[in-house]
């Protein structure tokens, strides 16, 4: 095969012309039906295609390479002027006009600018998308043009059909084929659009390319020239125009309004931006699409629902199946509602399906919609059908930010159960674990799981407020009261204010079980912390949480432990000054109170042993040295003497389950406060203690029928923080006995409001029972 | 393995049903047909049901049932306790299809059709494939264009099951 030199028009024109039969998108190979289909276009003798294509070597080779494709094309041009095929005259042909073929863009485009003069009644049609010049699928659809062919007669406005937009562009197709096939069959009519088009033609120089190329044909060379000329900014619209189906259909000298105007322009402008996406969507057009879109939908962020959308795109009287076929390109997510970005795409591939282009198997990525609303969202260019569900990655999202949703459901799981399980798995203070777990999504595991990560060490003024607001919120006002009055007692010491700033945050967001396993940790480093430095109770940055848990345990894990420890390190100003710690406690009872019924018994323990031993523990203080000593007698004399003084108020109370556990736990809290107290006298060696003392503490609470671990610590830790009860009997008795009367107040407020969570509790249960039973009862008529 | 899958509509009539093995089409259509009688056995037996997911799938319909066999050629064998002439029985082949219903909550009906002579599919993997069914099912309806009760004529249904029974196979 000879070598070909091409003209730089001519090449653009065959390169167009190539990307016009790649259907495969080969980029190598033109497919074989388009480029027989081109070559009938060129209105050649059949005999004279079959020589064309053995010359340029297709049928050696079985299909059209570029450099046969270009050659076949060259000698289309050379037997349509004429001369006779030769191989030789590839390059021999000097000023060989390009090849034309009869159905092609040319003429399509000749149509076009010949339409001018005539749209003016054609406003709408402004907005109309012209023909897509990047499309480089062309197909030619003889039926379909057929199908609009029977409507020109009547129409020279521009609307067809009551849809708007498509219609207008085939229209305006079907009248420039018109005008075209007339061009080709009678030379009349083309003549008078010729003189209408011509004027045109030269008000628009660049579109007019293809009006230019039909006409070159039949016009006088100079018509040609500025074809040949034009072309190089041309090429790409024409090649990309669909071929129009050329059928000849009656002439309609009707001239195009300006739809072609805009729509040459239009073609211009996608020619220039360049014809390798054939599916892109220039702004003219997105523009007119998100017009539409308004008229069906005003809130451009919403959604067209699937029923609107049929309506809508019926109009175009594309068959259904194709309709069905772009809806399910379109619609991304697959919700059956059309976002803007699907609206756009669908109109899109409207638009292509009329003028002629084939749909393609898959969404093009130029239409693929933008999910721009998530954060993780990733286009997937894939429009696998078998995604289902998972379709839409982007757009479904579950991720969709978790941390505001877990934010926001925070204070449930607070108060769900399975929260539990995981608050104690967690090895920092109580409020750094609310924090750490709003990060975290422990309803939703498959969501994204972020690092937690601790916002706030220390307790804040908005913790306490969370927890007063808690507290309040809760309905136990009583038991607030008590605890509200616990810390102005205790602002008296720096430290235990502090301190009992860290317990009440602690206690406010700790609950039940989960304070138990915390605070117990956190009580041990607060004591450390208050042991080595006074001073850093303030900060106790680290989890403060409520020290008096962990004292509870100790002090009732081991009187003799806390005896021990005691007499080894009598520390009374420390002691004292650790006491501080133990004071916090008193507020942790309350969102032990607060939490599931389960706790509830624990909470009215540990609120009632709270204020108990706060109250003590601040007229203790000063006792506290004489705490071990106490701590035995506590333990023999303690019991008897709580014993005495809780039967009378416990029977006052409300007798309540808790209120036998609740004695022995108080007596067991006083101990463990002395323990706690001890232990934190201890400073640093605090931690290990507490850790012997709260099992020893939770076997004795296993022992006691009811004794939980958290309330018991609770009641522990308050009683250890007592330093209380001990030693000058005279002086503490009476303290004792104030403090015995406020804990049975908040014994009674407690064991009513756990009452009352179990009567709620019940309710719902009973509810939840119902609606079980009445779902049961419709569901069967779901099936009918 | 699936050799067949099938998309039967509420008064069924197949919405849809395609095989691999083109030329047995009929058997397989008949297959399902019959199938459908067990199909909606299982579905009276349940009764006031739950619309659980579980439930929508129906599991094997059939035990495995011989679908085809090709005897070859078959010799009598003689033997006698002393001396025995085996003569070999070849070439039996049996296809054992079996068939596995779902059934949605719009009492549609989804059948597949496996070919068990290979490895028998685990449940978890029909459970999977009915699964896909479903959605692709789903998308279909949520095309405004598709009436209910024509003929699913989605190319992404047909990719989807096409991949179906191309891995299965």
């Amino acid at each position: 095969m000879e070598s070909l030199t091409l003209t730089d028009v001519e090449q653009k024109y065959y390169s167009d012309l190539f990307v016009y039969c790649d259907t495969d998108n080969t980029k190598k190979v033109a497919s074989n039906g388009k480029v027989l289909d081109l070559f009938r276009a060129a209105q050649l003798p059949s005999e004279v295609v079959l020589q064309i294509t053995e010359l340029c070597g297709a049928t050696r080779l079985g299909h059209f390479g570029r450099s046969q494709f270009y050659i076949a094309l060259k000698l289309i041009a050379v037997a349509q002027s004429g001369l006779p095929l030769r191989v030789e005259s590839l390059n021999s042909v000097k000023d060989l006009p390009l090849p034309r073929f009869v159905v092609a863009k040319n003429e399509q485009e000749a149509r076009h600018t010949a339409m001018y003069p005539d749209l003016e009644n054609q406003g709408p049609y402004q907005g109309v998308i012209p023909r897509p010049p990047g499309r480089g699928q062309v197909k030619k659809v003889h039926t379909f043009y057929l199908m609009f062919t029977p409507l020109q007669p009547d129409t020279t406005s521009p609307v067809v059909s009551p849809h708007q937009s498509p219609p207008t562009s085939p229209h305006a197709w079907r009248k420039h084929k018109r005008q075209a096939s007339g061009g080709n069959v009678e030379r009349p009519p083309v003549v008078v659009a010729g003189a209408v088009w011509t004027p045109f033609r030269e008000a628009q120089s660049g579109p007019v390319v293809v009006g230019d190329g039909m006409w070159s044909a039949h016009s006088p060379p100079p018509v040609q020239e500025s074809w040949v000329s034009l072309k190089d900014t041309y090429p790409p619209s024409s090649s990309k125009m669909p071929p129009m189906h050329l059928s000849p259909f009656q002439e309609n000298s009707s001239i195009r309004t300006v739809a072609s105007v805009t729509t040459a322009n239009e073609i211009q402008r996608q020619s220039s931006s360049g014809y390798d996406d054939p599916w892109k969507i220039t702004d003219e057009q997105r523009q007119y699409y998100i017009n539409q879109f308004k008229t069906i939908q005003p809130d451009l962020n919403g959604f067209i629902p699937g029923s609107a959308a049929k309506e809508f795109f019926t109009k175009s009287k594309l068959p259904i199946l194709e309709l069905s076929h772009i809806w399910e390109l379109s619609d991304f997510d697959k919700d059956g509602a059309l976002t803007l970005d699907e609206f756009c795409a669908a109109f899109h591939l409207v638009v292509a399906r009329k003028n002629g282009y084939d749909l393609p198997e898959k969404l093009p990525e130029s239409l693929m919609p933008k999910l721009i609303d998530l954060d993780d969202s990733a286009e997937v260019p894939d429009q696998a059908p078998d995604v289902g569900y998972s379709g839409s990655p982007v757009e479904v999202t579950p991720n969709k930010s978790p941390m505001p949703s877990l934010n926001q459901t925070w204070p449930d799981l607070n108060q769900g159960n399975e929260q539990w399980e995981t608050f104690s798995e967690r090895s920092s203070s109580s409020q750094t674990l609310t924090q750490f777990d709003s990060n975290i999504a422990p309803a939703d595991p498959d969501t994204a799981i972020v690092h937690p990560v601790p916002i706030r060490m220390t307790p804040s003024k908005i913790h306490m407020q969370e927890m007063e607001l808690k507290r309040t919120g809760s309905d136990h006002t009583h038991p607030t009261s008590p605890l509200m009055a616990k810390p102005p007692e205790l602002s008296e010491e720096t430290k235990l204010a502090t301190s009992m700033k860290f317990v009440t945050a602690n206690s406010g967001k700790c609950q039940g079980m989960f304070h138990y396993h915390k605070e117990l940790r956190t009580i041990a480093v607060c004591r450390s912390n208050s042991g080595t430095s006074p001073e850093g109770l303030k900060v106790a940055a680290a989890p403060p949480p409520p020290p008096p848990r962990p004292n509870a345990s100790h002090s009732r894990s081991s009187s003799l432990d806390m005896n021990r420890n005691f007499a080894a390190h009598p520390t009374g100003p420390q002691q004292s000054g650790v006491v501080a710690c133990p004071p916090a406690i008193p507020p942790r009872p309350l969102p032990t109170q607060t939490s599931g019924p389960h706790s509830g018994h624990r909470s009215d323990e540990g609120l009632a042993a709270h204020s108990t031993t706060s109250p003590q523990q601040i007229p203790e203080q000063p006792n506290f040295a004489d705490f071990s000593q106490f701590q035995a007698f506590a333990a023999s004399d303690q019991p008897s003497d709580d014993g005495e003084k809780h039967p009378e108020s416990l029977p006052v109370e409300k007798s309540t389950e808790g209120a036998g556990p609740l004695r022995t736990v108080k007596i067991d809290n006083q101990e463990d406060r002395a323990a706690a107290t001890v232990n934190s006298a201890k400073g640093s060696i605090m931690a290990p203690p507490p850790k012997p003392v709260r099992r020893r503490l939770k076997s004795e609470d296993e022992l006691q029928d009811e004794a939980l671990p958290p309330k018991s610590n609770v009641i522990a830790t308050v009683l250890a923080t007592l330093p209380s009860i001990p030693r000058s009997v005279g002086k503490d008795k009476k303290a004792i006995q104030a403090s015995i009367r406020r804990n049975k107040e908040t014994n009674t407020v407690l064991a009513r409001l756990n009452s009352e969570l179990q009567q709620q509790l019940k309710d719902l249960l009973e509810e939840r029972i119902s609606l079980e039973v009445q779902l049961e009862q419709l569901r069967p008529f779901s099936h009918l | 393995m699936a050799v067949c899958i099938a998309v039967i509509a509420k008064e069924n009539y197949p919405l849809y049903i395609r095989s691999v093995p083109v030329q047995n089409e009929l058997k397989f259509h008949y297959t399902v047909h019959t199938s459908l009688d067990v199909v909606e056995e299982k579905i009276s037996a349940v009764g006031k049901a739950m619309a659980d997911q579980r439930e929508l799938y129906l599991g094997l319909l059939y035990p495995t049932e011989d679908y085809k066999v090709y005897p070859s050629h078959m010799i009598i064998v003689y033997y006698t306790p002393v001396c025995m002439f085996f003569i070999l029985i070849e070439n039996i082949l049996l296809y054992r299809h079996t068939r596995y219903g779902y059934v949605t909550n719009s009492k549609v009906k989804f059948v597949i059709v496996a070919d068990s002579s290979n490895t028998s599919l685990r449940d978890n993997e029909i459970r999977s494939m009915f699964r896909k069914l479903h959605n692709s099912f789903t998308d279909v309806m949520c095309n405004p264009f598709y009436n209910p009760g024509d003929t699913i004529q989605s190319k992404a249904f047909d990719s989807m099951v096409s991949a179906m029974m191309v891995q299965a196979s």
